[in-house]
């Protein structure tokens, strides 16, 4: 290694975004013909280290050194200008010109206006490392990898000697994985380097031939990836084992509140993002979700909440009742005695019904007179329902979403509207009443210790954490019975975080089912009960969260499953979690 | 500790959205560009208006050309709230759209087919009785209203089509057709004359004044229209839709059915405004009656931020510089584009004032601009490095911002396209 030639070097970079350390004093070395991969888990800093390498953000501290010279990159011009080049998560094309067209477009360059020229040179390009590419085919015609095709192309275009990948195969089959990999290498058999950021261990493995990890914006290390292993790297992602000090009881009276069956649907682009994803979560526990962004959990969470269309699969609501009166509408007079057997029901007053001496008609008319009672829950399929038709079946189901002001609040609305946004359709009246939500929003205000402006200033101006508990306390408020909260303490701070962590432990006490998706493992192995691990839309396990190791989740959470061998990997991920007990 | 900042030039000026000001700093905002309006535009009108340069003593009478414009008479008094009432009733009809983002640029056309309902059953119904006529031209012309605007709502709720070209579309329509009907009902191609004028079938009732009966409606309409919004489950729902339609549907709300009942609240109120104009003024119709007030109450809805009540204010304001435009006209003999030249000035100025309100103009600051005197520097500890890095986080807040608000509007764009596909 130490002969090749350094391409591209970072040196003691740090970038903060208000009150957020995104990287600090990173180091980065790139040689020339090597593919590189950045790891981390969300949040880690990779995109920001990226954005300032390809001239979108500009370091407050540090160095970037091409090619040995040191070099300051403002715009994403000085980075073309020094032969680097980087291809967005999101592409930025036009859909209505043709892949040429996208590919020159921006450039001054005098032979822009020959389209044949330019057709031919993509041409020239695209054969040269082995993409497949139509340069006339205009891009609203394309698929996800074509798309992706034209932004390397445009890339390479501009003469860049540095390609910077961000997750190009989060929207890619594996097939089209593989045919991504060989251009790769053919890239770096021609002397190009590559950085590339990806979650995926197994891809990791298979391309790069050096790791540098990030966590938590810092640097961890580089590794040449011959030298490690998986368990390695997951190890360095995730870090050691941080002790939080949460309070975890055991789950009250566990009883199956909601189950998921089989659950499938697909995403805006067609894509399959839930794959038969099933688990049951019982009232009185903490369900966590773990898996790296993006693998289902939001579909997950809204197909639950009916705001996701599924393609395949039940989601079976057990609502608890109490002292529901016996009818003859669900059963007969036989099945009622069998069932007074069994000591099934009782009385008002909670003595239990013995039917044994009584006559037929003595029976009928308990029966028809709704004395007899039972206890049993109502059992629901929510799938297919719109939120309003859960709302109406009586459900008590509380969703904290992601994204807190464009979906759980409106930011251009007060405390008070927004604490109506549940609330408002209550009574008959055509008017809404704002004195409940007005109580309401006090209430959370004094309790949560939120810090606003006032009751009638937008929450728009609130920031981040506080927003976020005024979403977490208007949901808790209609005492859920299932309370799902998507990253509720995503950008909080600690004395936040631990507010919403004990709030969560509150809804659990009182039989709440609470399914919690995060992040932060250290979060989700100190709080939850258990853990379902999700990867690309799939589940990988279902463990124990007192006996697990950040680690053994972490090697759930990039593991690839082909569909043969689902059934063992879940068997697998209980056999850990047995081997830790 | 500028070492890397040194070739990194700040922009000379640069700007941030104010999260808030106090409404009394934004009222003295206003009342600046107001002033400064009318300096300018006496400034102009003193270089281009012959008989203005020639006595200068005259600028008085310019700028009282406004007020006598609309206040010189008790008659075009009347004729000012007369029409602030119409043009208003326009703007009511707009508003519920406007606040749930629909952007119905079509009141033109609504208004006008409102006109043509209500004047083909005065025309109908001659031997009626006119406390019968009126309701059917009421209902007439409220329904041909929720048919124009009930189109496109339709187009967009279910085919997600764009309503702005849509409902602007509709407006030309409107006008061909109502061309159409009038060849019919007056075959020679001359004006139509005025219906019923012996009979007086079909005209609204004069009480007090000709006008008042309209301006009364009018101002009911506004406060019903101000509770409506405010303080119904129905406005709320709109405001909800309006400001996201992920939040809309995560409580519940059936986003399709709001925004056809708003269409068709606002079509109707179009109506109205239609058959105000064809029973209580023009008694007729052409193909442009409406007069492009459907388009300056567009306006008038959006300086009022779509309150209704302040909507008063503004179609008044609009009305005003309006009617004062035609004084000075009439006054200094003057023609064309003279005084659309001073409204314009002014408008800009009142309008251009909300800039100030809600951004806040940064010049560079000249720190940034000091080089490095050391070629060899000395690394600097990391804590020095946060704090020289703080006083910058102000501008790198911004950038973030911007980066999600990308990303939402990426996802937004993909949702739509999704929801074609799905259509």
């Amino acid at each position: 290694m130490e002969e090749r030639q350094i391409a591209l070097e970072v040196k003691k970079v740090s970038k903060r975004f208000g009150q957020k350390q995104a990287n600090k004093d990173v180091d980065l070395t790139v040689y020339r013909g090597e593919i590189h991969v950045v790891l981390g888990e969300n949040g880690s800093g990779k995109t920001t280290l990226m954005n300032m390498i390809s001239g979108i953000y500009f370091p407050d501290s540090g160095k970037i050194y091409v090619n040995g010279e040191e070099t300051v990159i403002r715009s994403p011009k000085d980075a073309y200008d020094n032969k680097i080049g980087m291809v967005h998560q999101h592409y930025k094309l036009i859909e209505l010109f043709s892949a040429a067209e996208n590919i020159v477009l921006g450039m001054k360059d005098e032979e822009k206006y020959d389209i044949n020229k330019i057709n031919n040179r993509v041409s020239e390009i695209a054969s040269k490392y082995g993409f497949i590419i139509d340069p006339k085919k205009k891009v609203y015609e394309m698929s996800i990898s074509e798309k992706q095709t034209v932004e390397i192309i445009k890339v390479l275009y501009r003469n860049a000697d540095l390609l910077i990948l961000d997750e190009p195969t989060a929207v890619l089959t594996p097939q089209e994985t593989q045919k991504l990999f060989d251009v790769l290498r053919h890239m770096k058999a021609d002397g190009k380097s590559i950085i590339l950021i990806t979650h995926k261990l197994n891809e990791v493995m298979e391309i790069s031939d050096r790791i540098t990890i990030l966590r938590k914006g810092e640097y961890i290390a580089t590794v040449n990836t011959s030298e490690t292993n998986e368990n390695e790297l997951t190890e360095m992602m995730v870090g050691k084992k941080i002790t939080l000090n949460i309070t975890r009881s055991d789950p009250v009276n566990p009883r199956t509140r909601i189950e998921c069956k089989n659950l499938c649907c697909n995403s805006k682009e067609g894509l399959p993002v839930l794959k038969n994803v099933s688990f049951s979560v019982n009232g009185g526990e903490i369900f966590g979700i773990a898996g790296i962004a993006g693998s289902g959990q939001r579909e997950l969470l809204e197909s639950i909440a009916g705001l996701q269309p599924l393609t395949n699969g039940e989601i079976i609501f057990h609502n608890p009742k109490e002292n529901r009166p016996v009818t003859f509408f669900h059963k007969n007079l036989k099945q009622i005695k069998e069932l007074a057997k069994e000591h099934k029901f009782h009385y008002e007053d909670g003595s239990e019904v013995d039917l044994s001496g009584l006559r037929d008609s003595e029976i009928t008319k308990l029966v028809n007179d709704e004395k007899i009672l039972f206890n049993e829950d109502e059992i629901m399929n929510l799938r297919d329902k719109t939120p309003l038709q859960i709302r109406d079946l009586g459900v008590k189901l509380s969703f904290v979403p992601e994204d807190r002001l464009g979906m759980g609040l409106v930011g251009n609305m007060n405390l008070t509207d927004n604490m109506m946004l549940r609330s408002y359709r209550k009574g008959d009246s055509i008017f809404v009443n704002r004195k409940k939500p007005k109580h309401l929003a006090e209430e959370i205000v004094d309790e949560l210790e939120v810090v606003t402006p006032g009751l009638s200033s937008p929450l728009r101006l609130m920031s981040g954490g506080n927003v976020q508990k005024v979403l977490v306390g208007r949901e808790i408020s209609s005492s859920p019975k299932v309370l799902m909260a998507a990253y509720p303490v995503r950008g909080l701070d600690i004395n936040s975080s631990y507010l919403i962590y004990n709030l969560l432990n509150k809804q659990k006490e009182t039989g709440t089912a609470v399914i919690f998706v995060g992040e932060d493992l250290d979060v989700l192995l100190g709080l939850c009960d258990r853990i379902m691990v999700i990867n690309s839309g799939e589940v990988t396990g279902i463990v124990d969260a007192r006996n697990i190791t950040k680690q053994e989740v972490g090697i759930l959470m990039t593991k690839v499953l082909t569909h043969d061998n689902q059934q063992e990997v879940t068997e697998e991920g209980g056999e850990a979690n047995e081997g830790q007990q | 500790m500028k070492v890397n900042n040194e070739k990194h030039n700040e922009p000379l000026i640069h700007l941030t959205r104010r999260a808030y000001m106090s409404p009394w700093k934004a009222l003295g905002i206003r009342g600046i560009a107001i002033v400064a309006s009318l300096i300018v535009s006496g400034i102009v009108a003193f270089i281009l208006i012959e008989k203005l340069s020639a006595n200068p003593e005259r600028i008085f009478d310019f700028y009282k050309c406004f007020i006598d414009g609309s206040f010189s008479s008790e008659g075009m008094a009347w004729k000012f709230f007369k029409n602030v009432a119409i043009l208003l009733c326009i703007a009511l009809a707009l508003t519920p759209a406007f606040r749930m983002r629909f952007w119905n640029i079509g009141a033109e056309g609504q208004v006008l087919m409102g006109m043509l309902g209500a004047i083909a059953v005065a025309k109908a119904g001659a031997s009626l009785p006119n406390w019968l006529v009126l309701i059917l031209m009421f209902l007439a012309a409220v329904l041909f209203g929720i048919v124009w605007a009930g189109i496109p709502a339709l187009f967009k709720a279910f085919f997600n089509t764009n309503e702005t070209l849509f409902t602007l579309m509709m407006n030309y329509v409107a006008t061909y057709f109502v061309s159409y009907m009038l060849l019919v009902w007056v075959p020679s191609g001359n004006a139509m004359g005025i219906v019923n004028q012996d009979t007086h079938i079909g005209w609204l009732p004069t009480v007090i004044h000709n006008y008042f009966l309209i301006i009364m409606a009018v101002l009911i309409l506004t406060g019903i229209l101000f509770v409506y919004l405010n303080y119904t489950k129905h406005g709320y729902e709109i405001s909800v839709v309006g400001e996201s339609n992920n939040t809309a549907r995560y409580i519940g709300i059936n986003v399709k059915k709001v925004i056809l009942r708003t269409m068709i609240l606002s079509g109707a109120l179009c109506g109205v405004a239609g058959f105000l104009m064809a029973s209580g003024l023009d008694h007729s119709i052409t193909s442009t009656s409406v007069n492009g007030q459907g388009f300056t109450a567009i306006m008038v809805s959006w300086l009022a931020n779509f309150n209704p009540l302040i909507m008063i204010a503004t179609s008044g304001l609009i009305v005003f510089l309006d009617m004062g435009g035609s004084k000075i006209s009439e006054v200094f003999d003057v023609r064309g584009a003279m005084p659309n030249i001073i409204i314009g000035i002014i408008l800009f100025f009142i309008i251009g004032c909300e800039f100030f309100i809600r951004y806040k103009i940064n010049f560079r600051k000249k720190e940034t601009v000091a080089t490095n005197s050391n070629p060899e520097p000395v690394p600097v500890p990391v804590t020095d490095n946060q704090e020289a890095n703080t006083e910058e986080s102000n501008d790198e807040d911004e950038m973030p911002e911007i980066e999600s608000s990308d990303e939402e509007t990426n996802e937004e764009t993909d949702e739509e396209t999704n929801k074609k596909e799905d259509n």
